[in-house]
């Protein structure tokens, strides 16, 4: 009686499970079985579910009507540099927020997380006028150095994990004859080991899908990233679903590809952040 | 003596040489623009002639404007959709997986997979699930009997279409963080209340949901958050239409400083997302002074 009861229980939690997958997995589906479509498949009916034949003439077109290779180098250059550099300044200004006994430390700790409260359209316009005046506009600087040398959630999210290094290590080192440098750089660095892949793995996905920085500051096609290529599809293109659908393929499977092999990192990175949170 | 001040100055220097790249950030990049924001507010300025001393006239302009209340109540709707939906459907989830289960690695992976891809490309195949006659939702619906929907035309059902389209976006960040606060809960607990007899649900009511609030709290921050910042779902699925019934604030910055260059007057509206994130974030945190349990 009670093992047919957690049986039922059981295959009904199976049921509710699957459900919630197969609507998370579906737009995905639909989108890669029409991008496949000939443009008279994609309005038959009853629609085609499965189909049997693969027609590639649409990502053809995709290539060759936008600079789609040119798009895809423009976001990996950009976000693989934002990465780095977002990666490397945080983790400097984490240390010395964590180790290092400076002046007005806590004050201008304090001011950095403040600016967590500041969206980012607070600051977009003068940001605006001030990259139009050095002449950075439809250049990708724009949408890399600001990101790059201001990130206080960063930050904080390793300074939190610097705290937990032994100060005992750090004096040991100093006895040793490093300086500060030679401290975060052999100890600091690879005992965070684990924040910095976190970190790194948001600020990849982020900056990958960053849309309203590109579609402000970029103008000429050539510069464009993914994102703003797949907008301009959407303008130009409005009802060719097929051409469409096979856009935003070419945008979403390189992501999702490197998401299943670093699943992992994405999901003990949410848990580590979300809990300090 | 003399060694200590020296080390005290090294250490001065170490700590501003580590802080430079970011310090350099925050004044050029967050400080100095907030203040020229605050400055624009009273400024007319289109980009070509010099910027004009105007004094209130962009508050009047903005505070004048039907749009822009337009937005902000868009805005509320969405959260007020939005919020609760991405919380129950995530928590459900992460009560349900809180046990051994078979293929639960295949679910999570599924649940997470929209929120690694882009939100363009994402809102753009949502655009097409949309469509009015041969989109697939419409075409399931009519398949199961039900009218197909007017989703991307009618004011109401744009907003419904971005707040399920918001909330499946969602969905699967939340879960993880529901799920990790779930496994911080002591074992204890639980055993206790089922000593006591307590059932599924009042275990729930009265273990589960008030250990868990501290996250919820982080939840409900960081969706109202991203949903004031709420900018590509609309602009690619929408732009803001019909009727403005999809506007957002962004939307309305974007336009007014991109398109029609009246800065000082998208000045004032950022400035008003500003106040009300901030706002919003301070009451959350005196309310959650007396609602959060901390006590883990």
């Amino acid at each position: 009686m009670t093992f047919n009861r957690s049986k039922l229980q059981n295959s009904l939690i199976h049921i509710v499970l699957s459900f919630v997958a197969i609507t998370t997995v579906m737009p995905f589906y639909w989108m890669a079985v029409t991008s496949l479509k000939t443009p008279e498949d994609i309005f038959k009916m009853p629609p085609i579910l499965f189909p049997t034949y693969f027609y590639i003439q649409n990502y053809r077109d995709v290539f060759e009507l936008m600079p789609m290779w040119q798009g895809f180098l423009n976001s990996t250059k950009v976000t693989v540099l934002v990465t780095i550099g977002t990666l490397l300044t945080s983790s400097m200004a984490a240390y010395a927020f964590a180790k290092i006994n400076f002046i007005w430390k806590d004050t201008l700790f304090g001011i950095f997380l403040s600016t967590l409260m500041v969206p980012g359209q607070v600051t977009l316009i003068p940001l605006y006028i001030l990259f139009s005046k050095i002449r950075w506009t439809d250049t990708h600087l724009p949408i890399m150095v600001p990101i790059i040398l201001l990130n206080a959630y960063g930050i904080f999210m390793i300074k939190q994990f610097m705290h937990t290094i032994p100060d005992s290590y750090i004096e040991s080192a100093k006895i040793d004859g490093y300086n500060h440098f030679g401290i975060y750089l052999k100890i600091a660095l690879p005992m965070c080991k684990p924040v910095l892949v976190a970190l790194g793995t948001f600020t990849f996905i982020g900056n990958w899908n960053n849309f309203l920085g590109p579609l402000i500051f970029l103008s000429t096609e050539s510069k464009f990233t993914l994102p703003l290529l797949i907008s301009s599809f959407r303008d130009i293109y409005s009802v060719k679903w097929g051409l469409l659908m096979a856009a935003s393929s070419v945008s979403i499977i390189p992501i999702i590809i490197l998401y299943i092999f670093f699943q992992r990192f994405f999901v003990e990175g949410i848990a580590l952040t979300g809990l300090k949170g | 003596m003399k060694s200590a001040k020296r080390l005290k100055k090294s250490e001065n220097l170490w700590g501003f040489a580590f802080i430079l790249p970011q310090l350099t950030g925050l004044i050029l990049f967050t400080i100095g623009p907030v203040f020229a924001t605050f400055y624009l507010c009273f400024a007319e300025w289109d980009f070509i002639n010099p910027p004009k001393f105007v004094g209130g006239l962009n508050f009047s302009v903005i505070f004048g404007d039907p749009v822009f209340y337009k937005s902000i109540i868009n805005t509320f709707i969405f959260a007020g959709g939005t919020i609760p939906l991405t919380i129950i459907i995530s928590l459900f989830l992460a009560v349900l997986t809180n046990r051994k289960i078979s293929c639960l690695s295949i679910y999570r992976t599924a649940y997470f997979l929209p929120m690694v891809t882009s939100s363009v490309s994402i809102a753009l195949v949502w655009y097409w699930l949309y469509a009015p006659d041969f989109g697939l939702i419409n075409l399931m619906l009519s398949k199961i009997g039900l009218p197909e929907l007017p989703w991307l035309a009618d004011t109401w059902w744009a907003r419904i279409a971005i707040i399920i389209m918001s909330v499946w976006l969602q969905m699967g960040y939340n879960y993880i963080i529901f799920i990790s606060g779930l496994k911080n809960i002591p074992k204890i607990y639980y055993e206790a209340a089922e000593i006591d007899g307590a059932n599924k649900f009042q275990i729930f009511f009265k273990i589960t949901l008030p250990m868990l609030s501290p996250v919820t709290f982080f939840v409900v921050i960081t969706l109202l958050i991203s949903t004031f910042n709420m900018f590509n779902e609309s602009y690619i699925l929408t732009r803001g239409g019909p009727a403005y019934a999809t506007y957002t604030l962004v939307m309305y910055v974007f336009f007014k400083a991109f398109q029609l260059f009246r800065m000082g007057e998208a000045a004032v509206a950022s400035l008003v997302l500003f106040a009300l994130v901030g706002v919003i974030t301070m009451i959350q945190f005196r309310l959650s002074r007396r609602m959060v349990n901390y006590d883990v």
